[in-house]
């Protein structure tokens, strides 16, 4: 952190919100980072100040992160009031400093939901989201040797569509971001990633009416802002969302027949 | 099958589940988020449909009194060898009242759902970056133009608040004189305006309503999605600029007795 080459940010004030756990109120507190690189990352940046405060005898701020690179979703952070700050497209651990400018003041929060209650600091519990993975989030597949390859020929289309919502990493910023926490992005994607596929078929109205079902447990409902698109660091298109409405509304009558039978 | 935890929207806790019982087809799901969804889009579409032709309707204003009577007059006899007078109407009534009720109560439970989905709101200010002002404010029109109904109600069907004045002259409400009774009550400045903000109200909310009732059914398609924000802002345009102009004409003198 301390390359004598590339630009340094100044005087950056950090507002980041601390809780002790669970049940504690919690408040934001003030955080001051004198000289930071352009190059470091949003969470080297946050590393540099828990360096410090550990220096200072002063306890960490707890904040979730994992691979780093954009892939595993458990970075989160509600920047400036935008779910993984400011640049489209971009997980938190993506985001650089060179995105903020020196004197500025950057207010950190943990993402918000009734879903997602705060353990520590930044850090929450997302594990709703494996409540949902959980009552479909998955094919049948046969045990024994793998398959040749290609021996379920795909149409390149739908490969494509469904690889565009199976880029879902899980990170709960659609949630973060829409105002009605709502999770109907992610159990989209999840929804359309195996239900456009041919491997998925057999499941398709089960898994459709069971995951939807499970998310509105937990979440609120879709009023069709657009914010979790816009927040997605995957990009993923809302029109997921508009196929999990129609195989959801196909599923209640599928389903019913087929209990019907029994 | 669908399994639900003991405490519903609770905090995430873990494994103890219970088989859900089932409830009736369509109560089962009304029950759900999206289900309620689909019941705001479908009653939105009725009076969507609603709202176009009686602008449609009332544009006979600019052909006289008496294309405009014979209009309102042809409302009441509607199927009338098959049904007796005013019973179509009745029925029309009826089914836009039941519509109305149905978009209403799934928006009040679905807000009641979305504040629980946050009880504890972003302690510092959002940065939203799409959601636009009509989809944020859907709740607001919504209750602006509810509210704004039953003026209209009252001040053109039942005649209550109409012009007034004790004769047909001076301005009194005349059933079935129902040109009379607009310009009666146009003439009246603060009651135009009201008419005008009410008028934009409903066309903020066609603007997002129209669109979001295509991803709300599941009605998309890269053939036609771009088209979808077109047909909103050309609904909420022709609706608003229709019915607008009719109070402004009568304040202008245009339509006059």
């Amino acid at each position: 952190m301390t390359a004598s080459h590339g630009k340094h940010l100044t005087n950056l004030t950090l507002t980041i919100w601390r809780q002790k756990g669970p049940n504690d109120g919690g408040a934001f507190e003030s955080y001051r980072i004198d000289s930071i690189s352009d190059e470091a990352s949003f969470l080297e940046m946050l590393d540099v100040l828990n360096e410090n405060l550990i220096g200072e005898g002063r306890e960490a701020v707890t904040f979730d992160h994992d691979c780093r690179e954009g892939i595993c979703g458990t970075c989160s952070l509600m920047i400036d009031g935008q779910a993984h700050g400011p640049q489209r497209g971009t997980a938190t651990c993506q985001l650089h400093m060179r995105k903020f400018e020196s004197n500025a003041t950057i207010v950190i929060e943990p993402w918000r939901a009734t879903a997602f209650p705060i353990i520590k600091d930044l850090m929450v519990d997302r594990s709703a989201f494996d409540r949902i993975i959980e009552n479909g989030g998955y094919i049948t597949a046969q045990t024994g040797g793998a398959p040749d390859a290609n021996l379920i020929p795909v149409p390149k289309p739908v490969a494509d569509a469904a690889m565009d919502a199976a880029e879902c990493i899980g990170c709960g910023a659609c949630v973060a971001a829409c105002p009605n926490g709502a999770a109907n992005l992610f159990t989209a994607a999840k929804v359309a990633h195996l239900n456009l596929l041919p491997q998925g078929q057999a499941e398709r109205f089960s898994r459709t009416e069971a995951m939807v079902e499970t998310m509105d447990e937990y979440f609120g409902s879709c009023t069709n802002h657009g914010e979790c698109e816009a927040a997605c660091p995957k990009e993923i298109s809302i029109d997921v969302i508009a196929l999990m409405h129609k195989d959801y509304r196909k599923a209640k009558i599928a389903n019913r027949k087929e209990l019907a039978r029994k | 099958m669908a399994q639900a935890i003991n405490s519903r929207r609770g905090p995430v806790t873990g494994t103890a589940k219970r088989a859900k019982k089932r409830k009736p087809f369509l109560l089962d799901l009304y029950s759900t988020a999206v289900g309620k969804k689909y019941v705001m889009a479908i009653t939105g579409i009725v009076l969507i449909g609603f709202v176009i032709t009686h602008m449609i309707g009332n544009l006979k204003m600019y052909l006289g009194k008496e294309d405009f009577n014979h209009y309102a007059e042809f409302l009441r006899e509607m199927l009338v060898p098959i049904l007796p007078r005013t019973v179509f109407l009745w029925l029309f009534r009826g089914m836009l009242v039941t519509a109305g009720a149905l978009h209403v109560h799934s928006a009040y439970g679905l807000t009641i759902i979305n504040r629980s989905a946050r009880s504890v709101k972003y302690q510092s200010p959002r940065d939203y970056q799409v959601a636009n002002f009509a989809s944020r404010t859907m709740r607001w029109t919504g209750i602006i133009v509810f509210l704004f109904l039953f003026w209209h109600l009252a001040d053109l069907t039942w005649g209550t608040v109409n012009a007034l004045g004790t004769s047909a002259a001076d301005g009194k409400f005349v059933r079935g004189d129902a040109y009379g009774n607009v310009v009666r009550s146009f003439e009246r400045p603060p009651v135009a305006l009201l008419y005008i903000v009410a008028n934009i109200a409903l066309g903020t909310h066609l603007f997002h309503g129209v669109w979001s009732l295509f991803q709300s059914i599941g009605w998309s398609n890269p053939r036609f999605n771009k088209w979808r924000r077109w047909l909103a802002t050309g609904i909420a345009t022709v609706v608003v600029v229709g019915n607008v102009s009719f109070p402004i004409a009568v304040l202008a003198g245009i339509v006059g007795q």
